[in-house]
């Protein structure tokens, strides 16, 4: 910082601190590509069905099989449906749940972590329970949750919003205890800090105490684990639907794609590519994205 | 500051305080002893004035610093602070009180969060207390900041890119930003070095003058508490072992550990150091879980008795102002002995 603009900034009210973010953002080259192939797989998977018109679920039997072609960019599939049309809607599927399934595991896993180290009290209780759930077979408590709960769920929220509400809540339920016991980890450290022990003294209640002195320094593990998180997500989903407990066959997600492709992966290689490349490349672009707020959001790397 | 401690009023009143942090061990967690931090001490802070507590690392300094603001939940004991009881009040109701004490804390890198802006850092208490509009705490802080002598355009920089020295000037504007009565200096000096030392010090001292504050002020360096306190007072193992005004203290200390610890101070002069015949103390201070029984200091003291041994020493005024915990001094002749 020059003297210049020290001066400016004291005659002014400070620049909000977002700007200074982004400014250290902007400087992190693979974060900046990451960010920018995010926007794009986002735009074209909401945006490009508009323009790609033909339905992921039309069957046209004499494509069958066919190879990449203008009517067809990508090929078709066994039953002749178009892959660009299938990828850009099961992409949709595909990082919604997979975002807000690691939402809602970042949540849940960030409050307990926070709860168990903090309160020192909660603690024994809180980490066993962890504990518990890292223990639990995933796979069949995964077939019980989904036949108790698909059918009422798709009754009441319709065929698609259904499963999909019972997809990210149990990919969230099943992946929040890494988070939760890095984050409990941190927190033991950090609530010995000085700083915090300053703000008791000011007279900040505890829950301020968290929000304000506790979370912002944990976020460097939240961020890593939140975009794991999402990759991990993804590829639950796809398990998920390849056992039949995820959403119905036709309906495309990239995971579905690619275990739809994988039984003739030695003739039409290129159809376990394509879903696969679109899975990996995004997970990728979040991984730059994560890395580079992290970065961003630290006022010791920032500026350099 | 004051020459006649007796005549103001008493701001801080701490009775009996103890602070046992329980030892657990074992599978099941058991209960198995406790670290007898503070045991037991008394004393009065006046209103305006600064009390110097020295004694060796581990001694309880600190914790004492701590449990007179109830950072901890004391054993037992009383604390009274400007009237109001606050030993054993819970931790919410204490939100009132916080305004009025206020800690300077020993690491100034530590004390302030990495992520907050030293304009952020300094109003947290305003935040926290008052209901000021943006401007008026924007201005409330540039106030502060000139008043422990900061750049204003510091405001937005981050504590990282500040030098020891500044950063302790961040941490006292912080503690100043309530107007409190009472400031506790947890050893604020003892990160910094010597040059900047004396000027954290000048400044906590105009700080005083300015806003009438009283400081306990904890340290183990004693010229530098020689130089700020008005009262000192000296522990050891959990006790304060002698209190006394400044002049009294270093000029005729009483008990033999202070009397020890002074003749550690080092002197300047060469010629004068090499005739100094220092106390050198033998052994190791006991642990404060398993404290000595009588006197703590009996282990190691030069001039020990038998009766230290056996029964814990009551606390005797040999001059006024100046008293001492030692059986030394239970001869009723308030004379010197040593």
């Amino acid at each position: 910082m020059t003297d210049a603009t020290a001066q400016t900034q004291a005659a002014r009210p400070p620049r909000n601190q977002w700007w200074d973010v982004w400014d250290q953002f902007k400087t992190h080259k693979g974060a900046m590509a990451g960010l920018i192939f995010f926007i794009f797989i986002i735009a074209a998977v909401y945006l490009g069905p508009y323009l790609w018109k033909i339905d992921p679920t039309y069957i046209d039997i004499r494509a069958r099989n066919k190879g990449p072609s203008l009517a067809h960019p990508f090929g078709a599939d066994q039953l002749g449906r178009d892959i660009l049309a299938r990828m850009l809607k099961g992409g949709q599927t595909s990082i919604s749940v997979g975002l807000t399934a690691m939402g809602l595991s970042l949540v849940l896993g960030t409050f307990v972590g926070v709860l168990a180290g903090y309160w020192k009290r909660l603690d024994g209780l809180l980490m066993r329970f962890t504990d518990l759930f890292l223990a639990l077979p995933l796979l069949p408590l995964l077939l019980v949750i989904i036949m108790l709960f698909r059918d009422p769920l798709r009754a009441m929220f319709g065929l698609e919003t259904g499963i999909f509400v019972l997809i990210v809540f149990v990919i969230g339920i099943t992946s929040w205890m890494q988070t939760a016991r890095i984050v409990r980890g941190d927190v033991l450290a950090l609530k010995e800090r000085e700083y915090v022990l300053a703000a008791r003294s000011i007279g900040t209640p505890s829950r301020r105490v968290v929000l304000r002195h506790i979370l912002p320094n944990i976020m460097s593990p939240i961020m890593v684990s939140a975009t794991l998180g999402i990759a991990n997500a993804i590829i639950t989903e796809s398990a998920l639907s390849f056992l039949g407990l995820g959403f119905p066959p036709d309906f495309p997600t990239w995971g579905r794609l690619l275990f739809d492709a994988k039984d003739m992966i030695q003739q039409y290689p290129e159809r376990v590519i394509w879903p696969g490349l679109a899975i990996s490349l995004t997970v990728l672009a979040v991984n730059y994205i994560g890395d580079g707020l992290r970065d961003a959001l630290d006022p010791r790397i920032r500026g350099r | 500051m004051l020459d006649d401690p007796k005549v103001s009023k008493i701001l801080v009143e701490v009775r009996d305080l103890k602070m046992h942090f329980p030892i657990h061990a074992g599978v099941l967690k058991k209960r198995v002893g406790e670290v007898k931090a503070v045991d037991g001490i008394s004393f009065d802070i006046y209103e305006g004035e600064t009390l110097g507590l020295v004694g060796e690392s581990g001694c309880g300094k600190s914790t004492v610093g701590r449990a007179i603001l109830r950072l901890y939940d004391i054993t037992e004991g009383s604390v009274k602070i400007d009237g109001i009881e606050i030993g054993h009040t819970p931790q919410p109701d204490l939100r009132t009180m916080r305004p009025t004490m206020q800690m300077v804390f020993q690491d100034p890198q530590a004390s302030l969060n990495p992520r907050m802006s030293v304009s952020a850092i300094i109003g947290e208490p305003l935040d926290e207390h008052t209901k000021m509009s943006k401007t008026e705490k924007r201005a409330k802080v540039m106030d502060l900041m000139d008043q422990v002598g900061l750049n204003r355009d510091f405001a937005n920089r981050y504590p990282h890119e500040f030098s020891g020295g500044q950063r302790q000037r961040i941490g006292i504007a912080r503690a100043l930003a309530l107007n409190p009565k009472f400031i506790v200096c947890d050893e604020p000096i003892a990160a910094l070095d010597v040059s900047i030392q004396a000027q954290v010090v000048n400044l906590l001292e105009d700080l005083q003058g300015e806003h009438g504050l009283t400081y306990l002020f904890i340290s183990h360096d004693l010229s530098m508490v020689r130089h700020i306190a008005d009262r000192v007072a000296v522990m050891y193992l959990g006790r304060v072992v002698e209190l006394a005004s400044r002049e009294q203290l270093y000029a005729a200390p009483k008990h033999p550990y202070t009397q020890a610890l002074l003749s550690a101070v080092p002197e300047p002069d060469p010629w004068i150091e090499d005739k100094i015949e220092r106390v050198i103390l033998q052994g190791d201070v006991p642990s404060p879980a398993n404290p000595p029984k009588g006197c703590n200091f009996c282990t190691r003291c030069p001039q020990v008795m038998e009766i230290c041994k056996t029964d814990e020493p009551p606390t005797f005024e040999i001059a006024p102002g100046h008293v001492t915990a030692c059986h030394l001094y239970s001869a009723t002749n308030t004379e010197s002995v040593s």
